[in-house]
């Protein structure tokens, strides 16, 4: 028995770093073409035992493509795909240790909810006396014991979702498949639903493939993320890194807000000097990147990590400007800073103290700044 | 008042062309058989007024039923009638599903050309599709001849004339009513249903057993009550493919009415056929119900 406590995890979860470590999949060069169209390119990937990996990447960039081929339904056109370390290119779907949650749940309409969950575990070697009781568990675990006579035309979207969810835990599978689970669930169910995601995943030790569309989704329950796009993996890592340390432009701003600054940097000391439009200050920008001297950049800055001031701070990276937008979310809000040559500077502020009236507004002049460490600067 | 005119018309339509003959072939079936023109007895008088009205009622009767049941005749046709309509059904059944599964699985390109090759034979006389199968099934006919060149068999087979040949008739001709509404139910099929099932552990057999089949289960019974309802009273083909031996209702209607020219007992039999018919005809439409109301 695994200790059950998710506290009592002491060392750092991190087998990627590890060379030692063998992952449970492996993509080796994997290419996969519908027709002459390329829907997942040349691609090397590792998932570890006991992940939670997250797939993020626009509409059709190929997140639902390499998930099938994980299940078996699709074949690398190119590549092989290992699982534990045997290649699964020609195990069927129903040979592997791995079930899927289909993007539109695919739920038998002809089956009540109770038999959707209990379908895998008929087919399992499970024996019949205990099927019951794992669907009745599974149903408590998704709140949907109440439901459990129904046929899926009978409930709403989102509780087809948790079923759908309910049926691809219910045979405890190796790996997960999680095809934007989550989707159709209000904020507050997500959130539980995420947790317990997150506690079914330690306690089983089941290995997660997520794909989804929300970023907080993934920052809370994912240990690495990727970044697709055009069936390429733009960036791989864990949430931390992906958010604070994007390599690229489109990373920064895939995850995140984000204000983007183009220019040219320039070493002083062990800082780099940005200059980036006639009569603004250089923005200087601490980088472990080495570029060569005047090599065109970007300058990338979280709006959480600027601060707004009515009067001008004695401070490094500070810009004047008007505010021209503010969007109030509650518990901060963003203002839209437009400097005097047009370039807009997004900016957020905690609304800390409990008054209606705005510590700033539309029309006001104000100065904002960043410490040097808190930009991002990235490579063309 | 336009919903009562859209209300009407289907309901005109039915009264004039469904009930009014109906009611008609029932009033002959309570007649008696007489040598006249119509050859049956009473006719409604209305020159004889309230007494006429009154006269016609009384000599209508129900002797015609009774002597269906006294010959053993007509029992057996029916009998035998269901038993070929069943049989058949069946059989088209297990020849139109497997079709209606491989044009449902076919390219998307290819379905409207499979389709057109399923209602293809309708553009051609049935009477002379039926003749061609007489051509066919005949001791002479292609079939022995292939089979004799072959040398599958010796002796020429005797297909023609049989309830085989009844059968073939009937599986040729209404396999596309059985194709058709088999295939509508399979290609609305959700393919992932599919994967669905194989993902959690499912044989390719298992999972047509257990999705495929389930849910293509409307379109079946649609399929096989166009089939077995038009196949019980069946005509044509039991007389030219059948032979002598095969007895079938609707040659036994056929032969009261045009050769003993005994128009009530012919009507009589085809108030019992529409009275078994009617079953299979209401569970039909309840099952149509009930599948609108589940698409809901
Ligand atoms: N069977 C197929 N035949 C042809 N093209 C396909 C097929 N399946 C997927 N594609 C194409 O491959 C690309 C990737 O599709 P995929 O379903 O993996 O996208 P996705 O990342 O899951 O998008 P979404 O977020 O909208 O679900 C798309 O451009 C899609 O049109
Ligand atoms: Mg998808």
């Amino acid at each position: 028995m695994p200790d059950p406590k998710p506290s009592a995890q002491p060392v750092e979860f991190a087998p990627w770093v590890d060379p030692k470590a063998a992952p449970l999949i492996s993509f080796r060069g994997v290419t996969k073409r519908f027709g002459d169209f390329t829907a997942i390119d040349n691609l090397y990937l590792d998932i570890f035992q006991r992940e939670f990996f997250a797939l993020l990447g626009p509409s059709g960039c190929g997140k639902t493509t390499l998930m099938r081929m994980l299940a078996g339904f699709e074949n690398a056109t190119e590549g092989t795909i290992l699982l534990e370390g045997q290649n699964i290119g020609a195990v069927p779907p129903n040979k592997r240790a791995v079930n899927m949650m289909f993007q539109s749940y695919a739920l038998f309409p002809h089956l009540t909810v109770w038999d959707n969950i209990a379908f895998g575990l008929k087919r399992s070697d499970m024996p019949k006396d205990q099927i019951p009781a794992r669907v009745e568990d599974m149903l408590r675990l998704v709140q949907m014991q109440k439901f459990a006579k129904r046929k899926p035309h009978q409930i709403s979207g989102g509780q087809r979702q948790r079923v759908a969810l309910a049926r691809s835990l219910a045979k405890a599978p190796k790996l997960l498949l999680l095809d934007e689970p989550l989707g159709a669930l209000d904020k507050k169910l997500r959130e539980e639903t995420q947790f317990e995601l997150m506690e079914i995943q330690e306690k089983t030790g089941t290995t997660f493939v997520i794909v989804t569309h929300d970023q907080e989704e993934a920052m809370t329950v994912a240990s690495r993320i990727a970044v697709m796009d055009h069936g390429k993996l733009i960036q791989v890592d864990t949430p931390p890194v992906i958010y604070e340390a994007p390599k690229s432009v489109y990373v920064a701003d895939f995850l995140g807000d984000v204000t983007v600054i183009e220019g040219r940097a320039n070493r002083v000391g062990d800082i780099y000097e940005v200059s980036w439009a006639e009569g603004q200050p250089p923005l200087r920008c601490a980088s472990p990147l080495t570029l060569a001297p005047d090599q065109s950049c970007f300058v990338a800055v979280r709006p959480e990590k600027v601060e707004i001031h009515a009067d001008r701070p004695e401070d490094e990276n500070v810009l004047q400007g008007k505010i021209v937008d503010i969007g109030y979310l509650g518990n901060l809000s963003t203002y839209h800073v437009q400097l005097a040559n047009g370039q807009i500077i997004k900016a957020q502020n905690f609304n800390t103290e409990r008054d209606t009236r705005r510590r700033f507004t539309w029309e006001e002049d104000v100065w904002v700044n960043w410490t040097v460490r808190c930009a991002i600067l990235l490579e063309r | 008042m336009r919903r009562l005119l859209l209300i009407a018309i289907p309901y005109a339509w039915l009264v004039a062309l469904f009930l009014v003959p109906f009611l008609i072939v029932v009033k002959i079936s309570l007649s008696d058989v007489q040598l006249s023109i119509p050859p049956y007895t009473p006719t409604l008088e209305f020159s004889a007024g309230w007494t006429g009205i009154r006269d016609f009622f009384s000599q209508l009767d129900f002797e015609n039923f009774v002597f269906l049941t006294e010959d053993s005749l007509y029992w057996k046709a029916y009998l035998s009638s269901l038993q070929i309509a069943l049989v058949s059904t069946a059989l088209t059944l297990m020849v139109g599903y497997p079709i209606a599964l491989a044009m449902a699985n076919a390219e998307q390109a290819w379905r409207p050309t499979l389709m057109m090759l399923v209602i293809l034979p309708f553009w051609t006389s049935f009477l002379i599709r039926v003749y061609a199968w007489m051509g066919i099934l005949s001791t002479e006919g292609f079939l022995n001849q292939f089979l004799l060149w072959t040398g599958v068999i010796s002796e020429p087979l005797t297909i023609l004339n049989t309830r085989v040949a009844v059968y073939i008739g009937i599986v040729y001709t209404y396999l596309p009513f059985m194709i058709l509404p088999i295939y509508a139910t399979l290609e609305k099929l959700d393919v992932s249903l599919l994967e669905a099932a194989e993902d959690l552990g499912c044989t390719r057999r298992q999972a047509f057993w257990l999705v495929t089949a389930p849910l293509s289960k409307p379109g079946v019974i649609a399929g096989c009550f166009l089939v077995f309802i038009p196949a019980i009273g069946e005509f044509v083909i039991p007389s030219l493919l059948g032979g002598s031996q095969t007895l079938m209702i609707g040659k036994v209607l056929w032969e009261e009415f045009f050769s003993n020219r005994d128009w009530p007992v012919a009507s009589a039999v085809a108030v019992v056929l529409l009275l078994i018919l009617v079953i299979p005809i209401i569970l039909f439409q309840r099952n149509e119900q009930r599948q609108r109301e589940a698409e809901q």
